[in-house]
């Protein structure tokens, strides 16, 4: 259903990457990088160690300054703004809002020392949310919609295991509504089966609720399974890229192909 | 040997004015914390050397000062800093809240009413209101110039679902003239309706953070809380045993060693003055004075 | 009346870099066209390139050239040059693709694998599981299967999911790679019927089918896919 809602800006791009580039000196991180980035899409940047991914995310998401090129982003009112050329405080309202970033290791995206509730809860509060029982129960049913037991609502994450506090992390970063989350491996370090239930997680929630998503990881799986289009990176560079079961099925550069034929048959 | 003189009030003029700058600022910025170069003061820091600063860098010749701690004018701490000042800059010195012209305070907020030209000089330890949900300074002076106060609301939530209501009982955050975020000392929370709207000029110093802030005459000073849990002033059961007080902050006070124990109004000035008004608590058969020391 | 698949000069290579970079050339010239409630089987022996021709019908395999014109919302969209974003618009409005293996997404409940292509268009879950349940038993999957994921279901069964799942949604091309292959009897005769419905229903459907008697059954046409080999 959420489809229906953005068939109507479904041909207005929501980010567009125009040329990015960053070194580090004589060490290219990233060269000449564009693409496009359209409502509802998901978009995995997939590569090996090295390859400048998580480079090219944390240029996406402004939190790292590109040597040359810019990010577009679409706001919420339609207007498509250089995210360099945003003031602070507009950057980091865009992120608190209509942004999210799932890290790879939950204890940086989560205040550990504050209850799950709060965590959950913050958000609303920084965009001015002021009932107790209004944020506690959006909070719950956040929760909820993550599948963490609401009765834990207000015990920290410390005393969670990884692939809850993962899911909170989640829940945490999707209480706003966000249009665009980017995720930075968000199943490395997690056990095989708690993988699983979190990638179920992320794919139902994602299309529920329409959101575009950039998805970094050096696992092909994972860009099966949640991505729409794919972009292999190698040295900095996007080798090939399109639609995710194409490239993976029908991968036409010899490092697609090595990696493609590197994966462990089922 | 002849006695050390000192400059008035002990700093030195140029010291004061690098302090009144600060002030001065501090004054056209309600709530908001400016930075200044605290001095060695000859007590050691979280000891009042912020309030003991700024009293230094605003007493003239012709103030009367009261000095307080926690609502006490005898206390030993009370008792030092007031004759630090009596031999240092040879001011009189009162214990009527009515008469003095400059009060420093630690912890508490005199009971009677402040009048137009009175300056309240506040003792704070930590400045900082979200010190302790994001330890990084950095991150909390962005928060407070981009006016990010979504986690102070955090810390009252946690309260909240913790406690079943905000247990916050002092040191409780206020915003300031509907911008800056301020924590207003370890006060009770108690006093914190009587920062609002004041006659008098609220100056905070903290020596060893070395921050000041300030609060001008009839500010708007409003409480943090949610609307369905909104700020209460704790009441107390009973009111002052001595001096039938009931809207006074109460000190709890052992008797015996049998575990009695009676409250009694925390400012001593204001329960004296009661009493020699004729008001009288269920204790108070006979004034309740303490001998005087030196 | 117009043709809803219009492949013109398509041709497919693919170059093994792994294997020093060996050139295996496919199709060349494919050029056909499927009008709606029309059946077209491609015919030919195993490497022929059936498969590949109908997975770059779907998108699923890119094109080396020529053009393959799919009849998108009235109007004619080439696949080889689409974006991502409307290829996906195609898969979910126009094309349904019964693949030779079920694919399905792992511990996701049949029902939901069945009710899927339904809900993504706007139905309601309920609702679109209600018509997923009809055609599951209308298939012969006993409903005490319909909440188990089918990765561990016998051959003929998944490949009865795959087909309710490409069969469900009201796709006016259908492209169906062996969709009889692991089916008893009495199966088949229920698919020949679900296909034989559909070209009532006026859906263009390109299908690989070996066996002799339904290809009988079900095609108008047979494209003989030997007549549009690489040189070797």
């Amino acid at each position: 259903m959420a489809d229906r809602l953005h068939l109507a800006n479904a041909d207005q791009p929501l980010l567009v990457a125009e040329n990015l580039s960053k070194n580090y000196g004589a060490l290219v991180a990233c060269r000449d990088i564009s693409f496009t980035l359209y409502p509802g899409e998901v978009l995995a940047i997939v590569g090996e160690s090295g390859s400048g991914k998580t480079t090219l995310l944390q240029m996406l998401s402004a939190q790292l300054a590109p040597k040359s090129g810019r990010v577009f982003y679409r706001m919420r009112d339609g207007v498509l703004r250089d995210l360099n050329a945003l003031g602070e405080a507009e950057r980091r309202f865009l992120f608190r809002t209509d942004w999210g970033y799932v890290h790879q290791d939950p204890a940086q995206g989560l205040r550990m020392a504050v209850s799950a509730g709060a965590n959950v809860g913050e958000r609303l509060m920084a965009v001015g949310w002021n009932h107790y029982g209004r944020i506690r129960g959006t909070a719950s049913s956040w929760l909820e919609r993550v599948e963490i037991d609401t009765a834990r609502i207000d015990d920290t994450p410390r005393t969670y295991s990884g692939g809850m506090r993962q899911r909170l992390q989640i829940a945490r970063n999707l209480v706003t509504e966000p249009r665009l989350v980017f995720m930075d491996e968000p199943t490395g370090g997690l056990d095989v089966s708690v993988q699983a239930r979190l990638l179920d997680l992320m794919r139902n929630l994602v299309s529920e609720l329409g959101l575009a998503a950039i998805v970094v990881t050096h696992d092909l799986a994972v860009a099966r399974l949640l991505s729409h289009r794919v972009m292999v990176m190698k040295g900095g560079q996007v080798i090939e890229t399109g639609l995710t079961d194409q490239v993976l099925d029908d991968p036409h550069e010899p490092y697609t192909q090595l990696l493609v034929s590197s994966i462990l048959p089922p | 040997m002849t006695a050390p003189s000192y400059n008035f009030a002990y700093l030195d003029e140029q010291t004061k004015r690098m302090i009144r700058r600060a002030i001065l600022k501090a004054i056209a910025i309600p709530g908001y914390q400016v930075p200044f170069a605290s001095r060695e003061m000859p007590m050691p820091y979280g000891w009042g050397t912020g309030g003991v600063q700024v009293t230094a860098a605003i007493l003239g010749p012709q103030d009367r000062l009261k000095v307080i701690d926690q609502g006490s004018d005898d206390t030993t701490n009370a008792i030092s800093i007031r004759k630090f000042f009596a031999k240092t800059a040879g001011v009189a010195t009162t214990s009527s809240t009515r008469e003095a012209s400059v009060i420093q305070t630690r912890h508490r907020i005199p009971e009677a009413p402040l009048h137009c030209g009175q300056v309240l000089v506040y003792q704070v330890p930590i400045p900082e209101p979200l010190r302790f949900l994001e330890p990084r300074e950095t991150e909390t002076r962005r928060m407070h110039a981009l006016s990010e106060y979504g986690l102070m609301h955090v810390k009252l939530y946690e309260d909240i679902a913790r406690f079943g209501h905000i247990a916050t009982s002092y040191a409780y955050p206020v915003k300031v003239n509907a911008r800056y975020v301020m924590d207003p000392s370890p006060t009770p929370k108690f006093d914190n309706p009587k920062m609002d709207n004041c006659p008098a000029l609220q100056l905070f110093g903290a020596g060893r953070e070395k921050r000041i802030y300030a609060i001008p005459p009839y500010t708007k000073v409003v409480s943090l809380d949610f609307e369905d849990h909104p700020f209460t002033r704790y009441r107390f059961e009973a009111p002052c045993a001595l001096c039938g007080a009931e809207d006074a902050y109460l000190d709890e006070i052992v008797t015996d060693d049998a575990g009695s124990r009676m409250f009694v109004c925390s400012d001593t000035d204001y329960c004296e003055g009661r009493q020699a008004a004729g008001h009288r608590g269920r204790e108070g058969q006979a004034p309740y004075r303490e001998k005087a020391h030196g | 009346m117009s043709a809803m698949i219009d492949i013109l000069e398509a041709e497919k290579t693919f170059t093994m870099h792994l294997q020093g970079g060996v050139r295996l050339a496919v199709v060349r010239g494919v050029t056909f066209e499927v009008k709606a409630g029309e059946c077209v089987v491609l015919s030919g022996p195993s490497g022929a390139g059936k498969s590949s021709i109908l997975k770059m019908i779907f998108g699923n395999y890119r094109c080396d050239g020529g053009r393959i014109s799919i009849r998108h919302r009235g109007n004619l969209i080439d696949l080889a040059k689409a974006e991502p974003r409307e290829v996906l618009r195609v898969r979910r409005e126009t094309i349904g693709y019964v693949s030779q293996f079920l694919r399905a997404v792992p511990r996701v409940a049949t029902i939901d694998v069945v009710a899927e292509p339904l809900i993504v268009t706007g139905t309601s879950r309920a609702e679109a599981r209600g018509q997923a349940g009809d055609l599951l038993g209308f298939l012969n999957i006993p409903e005490r299967l319909w909440t188990l994921p089918p990765a561990t279901f016998s051959g003929g069964e998944q490949q009865r999911v795959n087909i309710a799942s490409g069969f469900i949604s009201d796709h006016p091309i259908l492209l169906l790679d062996e969709p009889t292959a692991s089916l008893d009897a009495a199966n088949r005769e229920v698919v020949v019927r679900l296909i034989d419905k559909k070209k009532r229903a006026g859906v263009a459907i390109v299908a690989i089918v070996h066996d002799d008697e339904i290809r009988r059954r079900i095609a108008d046409r047979v494209v003989d896919v030997t007549t549009f080999a690489a040189a070797a």
